[in-house]
Protein backbone atom coordinates (compact mmCIF):
# COMPACT_ATOMS: atom_id res chain seq x y z
CA UNK A 1 0.00 0.00 0.00
CA UNK A 2 1.35 3.49 -0.60
CA UNK A 3 1.97 5.56 2.08
CA UNK A 4 0.17 8.11 2.97
CA UNK A 5 1.09 11.80 1.83
CA UNK A 6 1.30 13.84 4.58
CA UNK A 7 2.25 18.04 4.60
CA UNK A 8 2.52 20.36 7.06
CA UNK A 9 2.13 23.93 6.65
CA UNK A 10 3.49 27.17 8.61
CA UNK A 11 1.47 30.08 8.08
CA UNK A 12 0.99 32.89 10.89
CA UNK A 13 1.95 31.54 13.89
CA UNK A 14 4.60 31.01 16.68
CA UNK A 15 5.54 27.25 15.32
CA UNK A 16 4.46 26.22 18.96
CA UNK A 17 2.31 23.62 16.84
CA UNK A 18 4.79 22.42 15.23
CA UNK A 19 6.95 21.88 18.27
CA UNK A 20 4.68 20.27 19.89
CA UNK A 21 4.21 18.17 16.82
CA UNK A 22 7.96 17.18 17.50
CA UNK A 23 7.09 16.18 20.98
CA UNK A 24 5.54 13.28 20.06
CA UNK A 25 8.70 12.15 20.26
CA UNK A 26 9.44 8.41 19.69
CA UNK A 27 6.03 8.26 18.20
CA UNK A 28 7.49 10.06 15.32
CA UNK A 29 9.06 7.32 13.81
CA UNK A 30 6.04 5.13 14.07
CA UNK A 31 4.21 7.86 12.18
CA UNK A 32 7.12 7.88 9.82
CA UNK A 33 6.65 4.25 8.61
CA UNK A 34 2.64 4.97 7.86
CA UNK A 35 3.32 8.64 6.41
CA UNK A 36 5.69 10.31 3.38
CA UNK A 37 6.14 13.93 4.62
CA UNK A 38 5.69 16.24 1.09
CA UNK A 39 5.91 19.14 2.73
CA UNK A 40 6.64 21.04 6.02
CA UNK A 41 8.93 23.48 7.20
CA UNK A 42 10.72 20.99 8.55
CA UNK A 43 11.75 19.93 5.29
CA UNK A 44 12.48 22.39 3.14
CA UNK A 45 10.30 21.69 -0.39
CA UNK A 46 9.67 24.81 -1.77
CA UNK A 47 6.20 24.30 -3.90
CA UNK A 48 3.27 22.76 -1.97
CA UNK A 49 3.04 19.88 -4.01
CA UNK A 50 0.23 18.11 -5.86
CA UNK A 51 -1.97 15.38 -4.54
CA UNK A 52 -1.68 15.41 -0.85
CA UNK A 53 -3.61 13.22 1.68
CA UNK A 54 -3.62 15.35 4.98
CA UNK A 55 -2.31 18.80 5.44
CA UNK A 56 -2.25 19.87 9.02
CA UNK A 57 -2.09 23.89 8.70
CA UNK A 58 -0.55 26.13 11.71
CA UNK A 59 -1.09 29.68 12.23
CA UNK A 60 -3.90 32.27 10.45
CA UNK A 61 -4.01 33.86 7.60
CA UNK A 62 -2.23 37.71 7.72
CA UNK A 63 -0.92 38.28 4.05
CA UNK A 64 -1.28 38.37 0.89
CA UNK A 65 0.97 35.37 -0.04
CA UNK A 66 -0.95 32.81 2.82
CA UNK A 67 -4.13 33.53 1.29
CA UNK A 68 -3.07 32.24 -2.18
CA UNK A 69 -0.84 29.66 -0.59
CA UNK A 70 -3.86 28.36 1.48
CA UNK A 71 -6.30 28.40 -1.61
CA UNK A 72 -3.47 26.44 -2.95
CA UNK A 73 -3.43 23.96 -0.44
CA UNK A 74 -6.84 23.36 -0.57
CA UNK A 75 -7.08 22.75 -4.34
CA UNK A 76 -4.44 20.10 -3.80
CA UNK A 77 -5.26 18.28 -0.45
CA UNK A 78 -8.08 16.18 0.72
CA UNK A 79 -8.07 16.26 4.18
CA UNK A 80 -7.05 19.59 5.25
CA UNK A 81 -6.88 20.03 9.21
CA UNK A 82 -6.58 23.37 11.20
CA UNK A 83 -3.99 22.99 13.62
CA UNK A 84 -3.92 24.59 16.75
CA UNK A 85 -5.57 27.67 18.05
CA UNK A 86 -4.08 30.41 15.24
CA UNK A 87 -5.99 28.54 12.71
CA UNK A 88 -9.16 27.35 14.31
CA UNK A 89 -9.70 31.29 15.18
CA UNK A 90 -7.15 33.28 14.80
CA UNK A 91 -5.89 33.30 18.22
CA UNK A 92 -2.58 36.12 19.40
CA UNK A 93 -2.02 36.88 14.97
CA UNK A 94 -5.49 38.07 15.26
CA UNK A 95 -5.14 40.51 18.24
CA UNK A 96 -4.32 42.84 15.34
CA UNK A 97 -8.41 42.83 14.15
CA UNK A 98 -8.76 44.45 17.37
CA UNK A 99 -6.95 47.43 16.33
CA UNK A 100 -8.91 47.96 13.57
CA UNK A 101 -6.39 50.36 11.82
CA UNK A 102 -5.33 48.85 8.27
CA UNK A 103 -2.06 47.29 7.20
CA UNK A 104 0.01 50.10 7.04
CA UNK A 105 -0.75 51.14 10.90
CA UNK A 106 -0.15 48.29 11.62
CA UNK A 107 3.30 48.00 10.63
CA UNK A 108 4.20 51.10 11.56
CA UNK A 109 3.24 50.05 15.29
CA UNK A 110 5.19 47.23 14.87
CA UNK A 111 8.28 48.63 13.04
CA UNK A 112 8.80 52.34 13.90
CA UNK A 113 6.37 53.45 17.42
CA UNK A 114 7.50 50.09 19.66
CA UNK A 115 11.15 49.75 18.14
CA UNK A 116 14.34 51.96 18.89
CA UNK A 117 16.72 50.89 16.32
CA UNK A 118 16.64 50.46 12.19
CA UNK A 119 13.01 52.16 12.80
CA UNK A 120 11.14 51.52 9.20
CA UNK A 121 8.40 49.50 7.94
CA UNK A 122 10.67 46.66 6.06
CA UNK A 123 9.32 46.28 1.96
CA UNK A 124 10.92 42.87 1.26
CA UNK A 125 7.48 41.50 2.87
CA UNK A 126 4.79 39.78 1.10
CA UNK A 127 1.31 42.57 1.43
CA UNK A 128 -0.52 42.16 5.17
CA UNK A 129 -3.86 41.27 4.49
CA UNK A 130 -6.44 44.09 5.84
CA UNK A 131 -7.88 41.64 9.00
CA UNK A 132 -6.01 38.07 10.29
CA UNK A 133 -8.64 35.68 9.19
CA UNK A 134 -9.19 31.93 10.53
CA UNK A 135 -8.54 29.16 8.26
CA UNK A 136 -12.42 28.75 8.20
CA UNK A 137 -13.06 31.88 6.89
CA UNK A 138 -11.09 31.48 3.71
CA UNK A 139 -11.74 28.08 2.83
CA UNK A 140 -13.73 24.99 3.49
CA UNK A 141 -12.01 23.15 6.60
CA UNK A 142 -12.24 19.20 7.11
CA UNK A 143 -11.13 19.16 10.67
CA UNK A 144 -9.99 21.06 13.67
CA UNK A 145 -7.51 20.68 16.43
CA UNK A 146 -8.03 23.41 18.99
CA UNK A 147 -5.41 24.00 21.50
CA UNK A 148 -2.57 26.53 22.08
CA UNK A 149 -0.83 24.59 21.08
CA UNK A 150 -2.45 21.38 20.79
CA UNK A 151 -0.57 18.72 23.27
CA UNK A 152 1.57 16.34 20.94
CA UNK A 153 -1.02 13.49 22.22
CA UNK A 154 -4.39 14.68 20.87
CA UNK A 155 -1.78 15.48 17.44
CA UNK A 156 -1.20 11.69 17.40
CA UNK A 157 -4.67 10.86 17.93
CA UNK A 158 -5.82 12.26 15.12
CA UNK A 159 -3.09 11.77 13.03
CA UNK A 160 -3.19 8.04 13.45
CA UNK A 161 -7.33 7.63 13.37
CA UNK A 162 -7.46 9.65 9.96
CA UNK A 163 -4.47 6.87 9.08
CA UNK A 164 -6.58 4.22 10.31
CA UNK A 165 -10.16 5.87 7.95
CA UNK A 166 -11.57 7.02 10.54
CA UNK A 167 -13.01 10.74 11.68
CA UNK A 168 -11.24 11.18 15.25
CA UNK A 169 -13.98 11.76 17.81
CA UNK A 170 -12.78 14.96 20.49
CA UNK A 171 -15.27 14.86 22.74
CA UNK A 172 -13.66 15.06 25.92
CA UNK A 173 -10.16 14.96 24.23
CA UNK A 174 -9.43 18.13 24.14
CA UNK A 175 -9.81 21.94 25.70
CA UNK A 176 -11.07 24.92 23.84
CA UNK A 177 -8.76 27.98 23.70
CA UNK B 1 -36.60 36.02 38.46
CA UNK B 2 -37.32 32.85 40.96
CA UNK B 3 -37.10 34.07 44.45
CA UNK B 4 -35.50 31.71 46.68
CA UNK B 5 -38.45 30.08 48.97
CA UNK B 6 -38.44 30.79 52.79
CA UNK B 7 -40.06 29.13 55.39
CA UNK B 8 -42.36 26.01 54.59
CA UNK B 9 -43.91 25.51 51.38
CA UNK B 10 -45.90 22.61 49.46
CA UNK B 11 -44.15 20.04 48.68
CA UNK B 12 -44.36 18.66 44.65
CA UNK B 13 -43.38 15.80 43.01
CA UNK B 14 -42.09 15.91 39.01
CA UNK B 15 -39.28 13.43 36.76
CA UNK B 16 -36.14 14.86 35.69
CA UNK B 17 -34.41 12.69 33.16
CA UNK B 18 -37.10 9.33 34.17
CA UNK B 19 -35.97 10.47 38.11
CA UNK B 20 -38.72 10.59 40.04
CA UNK B 21 -37.67 13.99 42.46
CA UNK B 22 -39.36 15.82 45.62
CA UNK B 23 -39.18 19.59 45.51
CA UNK B 24 -40.58 22.94 46.99
CA UNK B 25 -43.09 24.34 44.68
CA UNK B 26 -41.79 27.87 43.14
CA UNK B 27 -37.79 26.47 42.64
CA UNK B 28 -36.31 26.80 39.77
CA UNK B 29 -36.28 23.11 37.27
CA UNK B 30 -32.23 24.03 37.55
CA UNK B 31 -31.66 23.91 41.60
CA UNK B 32 -34.30 20.91 41.88
CA UNK B 33 -31.81 19.15 39.23
CA UNK B 34 -28.85 20.42 41.20
CA UNK B 35 -30.33 19.30 44.50
CA UNK B 36 -30.85 15.98 43.41
CA UNK B 37 -27.36 15.51 41.82
CA UNK B 38 -28.58 15.71 37.91
CA UNK B 39 -26.10 18.09 35.70
CA UNK B 40 -27.47 20.74 33.88
CA UNK B 41 -24.86 23.69 32.40
CA UNK B 42 -25.59 26.65 33.06
CA UNK B 43 -23.53 29.90 32.68
CA UNK B 44 -25.14 33.31 34.19
CA UNK B 45 -26.85 31.30 37.04
CA UNK B 46 -25.64 31.74 40.18
CA UNK B 47 -26.53 30.47 43.33
CA UNK B 48 -27.38 32.78 45.97
CA UNK B 49 -28.73 35.04 43.57
CA UNK B 50 -31.80 35.99 41.33
CA UNK B 51 -31.74 34.32 38.20
CA UNK B 52 -32.31 36.31 34.66
CA UNK B 53 -32.00 33.30 32.29
CA UNK B 54 -29.86 35.53 29.92
CA UNK B 55 -26.95 32.86 28.82
CA UNK B 56 -29.43 30.23 27.57
CA UNK B 57 -27.13 27.63 28.38
CA UNK B 58 -29.04 25.36 30.69
CA UNK B 59 -31.81 25.07 28.75
CA UNK B 60 -33.95 21.98 29.03
CA UNK B 61 -37.46 20.61 27.54
CA UNK B 62 -40.78 19.74 29.17
CA UNK B 63 -42.91 16.77 28.08
CA UNK B 64 -45.61 18.63 26.34
CA UNK B 65 -44.39 21.39 24.80
CA UNK B 66 -42.25 21.58 21.66
CA UNK B 67 -40.24 25.14 23.21
CA UNK B 68 -37.33 25.09 25.15
CA UNK B 69 -36.81 26.28 28.62
CA UNK B 70 -34.55 27.68 30.51
CA UNK B 71 -33.82 25.97 33.58
CA UNK B 72 -33.10 28.38 36.05
CA UNK B 73 -35.67 30.94 35.87
CA UNK B 74 -38.49 28.25 34.78
CA UNK B 75 -40.53 26.74 38.34
CA UNK B 76 -41.14 23.67 38.82
CA UNK B 77 -44.78 22.10 38.41
CA UNK B 78 -46.47 18.61 39.77
CA UNK B 79 -46.36 16.02 37.57
CA UNK B 80 -43.54 18.15 35.08
CA UNK B 81 -41.07 15.63 33.03
CA UNK B 82 -38.34 17.42 32.51
CA UNK B 83 -35.67 16.27 29.99
CA UNK B 84 -32.44 17.87 30.26
CA UNK B 85 -30.13 16.18 27.63
CA UNK B 86 -30.80 15.24 23.89
CA UNK B 87 -29.66 16.40 21.10
CA UNK B 88 -31.33 19.06 20.22
CA UNK B 89 -30.51 20.35 23.84
CA UNK B 90 -26.89 19.91 23.03
CA UNK B 91 -26.66 21.99 19.24
CA UNK B 92 -28.51 25.08 20.91
CA UNK B 93 -26.06 24.86 24.42
CA UNK B 94 -23.34 24.73 21.45
CA UNK B 95 -24.84 27.35 19.52
CA UNK B 96 -25.37 29.72 22.61
CA UNK B 97 -21.61 28.98 23.69
CA UNK B 98 -20.73 29.55 20.07
CA UNK B 99 -22.16 32.94 19.88
CA UNK B 100 -20.94 34.08 23.36
CA UNK B 101 -17.54 33.78 21.78
CA UNK B 102 -17.74 35.21 18.79
CA UNK B 103 -19.71 38.15 20.32
CA UNK B 104 -15.98 39.36 21.28
CA UNK B 105 -12.49 38.79 20.75
CA UNK B 106 -12.16 36.16 23.34
CA UNK B 107 -8.70 35.12 23.24
CA UNK B 108 -7.94 32.30 25.68
CA UNK B 109 -4.08 32.27 25.62
CA UNK B 110 -3.86 35.73 26.42
CA UNK B 111 -6.65 35.92 28.68
CA UNK B 112 -6.11 35.64 33.12
CA UNK B 113 -8.69 33.45 33.22
CA UNK B 114 -7.37 31.00 30.84
CA UNK B 115 -7.95 27.52 32.93
CA UNK B 116 -10.29 28.52 35.17
CA UNK B 117 -13.01 30.34 32.81
CA UNK B 118 -16.26 29.04 32.87
CA UNK B 119 -17.44 29.93 28.68
CA UNK B 120 -13.84 27.94 28.27
CA UNK B 121 -14.92 25.36 30.14
CA UNK B 122 -18.25 25.08 28.46
CA UNK B 123 -16.96 25.05 24.77
CA UNK B 124 -14.71 22.50 25.79
CA UNK B 125 -17.51 20.31 27.31
CA UNK B 126 -20.08 21.33 24.59
CA UNK B 127 -17.53 20.20 21.97
CA UNK B 128 -17.02 23.53 20.40
CA UNK B 129 -13.69 23.35 18.29
CA UNK B 130 -14.26 26.20 15.94
CA UNK B 131 -17.00 29.03 15.71
CA UNK B 132 -19.05 29.28 12.54
CA UNK B 133 -19.84 32.38 12.83
CA UNK B 134 -17.75 35.60 12.40
CA UNK B 135 -16.19 37.34 15.18
CA UNK B 136 -16.46 40.91 15.81
CA UNK B 137 -12.76 42.11 17.07
CA UNK B 138 -14.74 44.76 19.58
CA UNK B 139 -11.92 47.39 21.39
CA UNK B 140 -13.49 48.25 24.05
CA UNK B 141 -11.28 50.91 26.52
CA UNK B 142 -9.89 48.83 29.64
CA UNK B 143 -10.84 50.42 32.94
CA UNK B 144 -7.67 50.00 35.05
CA UNK B 145 -8.23 53.26 37.37
CA UNK B 146 -9.19 51.42 40.56
CA UNK B 147 -6.47 50.31 42.79
CA UNK B 148 -7.39 46.37 43.03
CA UNK B 149 -9.74 45.59 40.58
CA UNK B 150 -9.12 45.70 37.04
CA UNK B 151 -12.13 45.73 33.98
CA UNK B 152 -11.76 44.55 30.45
CA UNK B 153 -15.42 45.06 28.77
CA UNK B 154 -13.53 42.92 25.67
CA UNK B 155 -13.98 39.63 27.76
CA UNK B 156 -17.49 40.96 29.19
CA UNK B 157 -20.16 38.12 27.92
CA UNK B 158 -22.76 40.29 30.03
CA UNK B 159 -24.02 37.41 31.70
CA UNK B 160 -25.00 40.32 34.83
CA UNK B 161 -23.24 38.13 37.71
CA UNK B 162 -21.67 41.07 39.00
CA UNK B 163 -24.58 43.39 38.40
CA UNK B 164 -26.51 41.05 40.72
CA UNK B 165 -23.87 40.30 43.50
CA UNK B 166 -23.21 43.86 43.94
CA UNK B 167 -27.09 44.93 44.17
CA UNK B 168 -28.44 41.56 46.09
CA UNK B 169 -25.52 40.98 48.30
CA UNK B 170 -23.40 43.59 48.92
CA UNK B 171 -26.10 46.07 48.32
CA UNK B 172 -24.27 48.82 46.90
CA UNK B 173 -25.41 48.61 43.44
CA UNK B 174 -22.14 50.23 41.89
CA UNK B 175 -22.37 48.12 38.83
CA UNK B 176 -25.14 48.69 35.84
CA UNK B 177 -25.63 47.52 32.17
CA UNK B 178 -25.43 50.19 29.68
CA UNK B 179 -27.29 50.06 26.05
CA UNK B 180 -28.89 47.30 24.55
CA UNK B 181 -28.37 44.01 22.91
CA UNK B 182 -24.81 42.65 22.09
CA UNK B 183 -23.80 46.44 22.75
CA UNK B 184 -24.49 46.17 26.11
CA UNK B 185 -21.64 47.38 28.33
CA UNK B 186 -21.30 46.76 32.12
CA UNK B 187 -20.66 50.51 33.78
CA UNK B 188 -20.19 52.00 37.12
CA UNK B 189 -22.44 53.71 38.46
CA UNK B 190 -23.77 56.90 35.70
CA UNK B 191 -20.50 54.70 33.41
CA UNK B 192 -18.02 56.78 35.33
CA UNK B 193 -14.21 55.45 35.77
CA UNK B 194 -14.17 52.71 38.63
CA UNK B 195 -11.98 54.81 40.61
CA UNK B 196 -14.32 57.68 40.39
CA UNK B 197 -17.68 55.52 41.00
CA UNK B 198 -18.22 56.64 44.80
CA UNK B 199 -20.74 53.92 45.94
CA UNK B 200 -18.03 50.99 45.34
CA UNK B 201 -17.32 49.59 48.66
CA UNK B 202 -13.90 47.75 47.17
CA UNK B 203 -15.59 44.46 48.37
CA UNK B 204 -15.02 42.36 45.02
CA UNK B 205 -17.49 40.03 45.11
CA UNK B 206 -17.95 41.01 41.27
CA UNK B 207 -14.37 39.73 40.26
CA UNK B 208 -15.19 36.63 42.58
CA UNK B 209 -17.96 35.76 40.77
CA UNK B 210 -17.24 36.95 36.93
CA UNK B 211 -17.19 33.66 35.24
CA UNK B 212 -14.46 34.87 32.29
CA UNK B 213 -11.75 37.46 32.71
CA UNK B 214 -13.73 40.44 32.35
CA UNK B 215 -13.26 41.74 36.51
CA UNK B 216 -10.17 40.61 37.91
CA UNK B 217 -7.76 41.35 40.62
CA UNK B 218 -4.73 42.91 39.81
CA UNK B 219 -2.24 40.30 40.10
CA UNK B 220 -3.48 37.51 41.22
CA UNK B 221 -4.32 34.46 39.21
CA UNK B 222 -8.09 34.30 38.39
CA UNK B 223 -8.14 31.01 39.61
CA UNK B 224 -7.97 32.05 43.51
CA UNK B 225 -10.35 34.84 43.47
CA UNK B 226 -13.12 33.26 41.49
CA UNK B 227 -15.79 31.48 44.05
CA UNK B 228 -18.86 30.14 42.63
CA UNK B 229 -21.24 29.90 45.30
CA UNK B 230 -22.41 32.47 47.07
CA UNK B 231 -24.06 30.49 49.64
CA UNK B 232 -22.04 31.63 52.59
CA UNK B 233 -22.90 35.42 51.62
CA UNK B 234 -26.33 34.04 51.55
CA UNK B 235 -26.40 32.94 54.63
CA UNK B 236 -25.00 35.82 56.84
CA UNK B 237 -27.32 38.02 54.91
CA UNK B 238 -30.68 35.79 55.87
CA UNK B 239 -28.90 36.15 59.68
CA UNK B 240 -28.80 40.00 59.17
CA UNK B 241 -32.33 40.00 58.25
CA UNK B 242 -33.57 37.83 61.00
CA UNK B 243 -31.99 39.74 63.68
CA UNK B 244 -32.80 42.97 61.83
Amino acid sequence: MAKVRLATVWLSGCSGCHMSFLDQDEKLLELADKVELVHSPIADIKDFPENVDITLVEGAVGNEEQLELLKKIRRRTRILIAFGDCAVNGNVTALRNILNEGRENVLKRAYVENTMFNQGVPTQIPRLTERVFALNEVVKVDFYIPGCPPPASLINYVLNEFLDGRIPVLDGKFKYG
Amino acid sequence: MVEENQGLSKMIELTIDDKKVVAKEGDSILKVARENKIYIPALCYLEGVSSFGGCRVCVVEIKGSTRVFASCVTPVSEGMEVITDSERLRRYRKWAIELLLAERPHVCSVCVANGSCELQQLATELGVDHLRVEREWTNYELDLTHERFAYDPNRCILCTRCIRVCDEIEGVHTIDLMFRGKNSKVIFDLDDKWSFAESCTSCGKCSAVCPVGALYVKGKPHSEVKKKELVSFVISRRIEKTIG
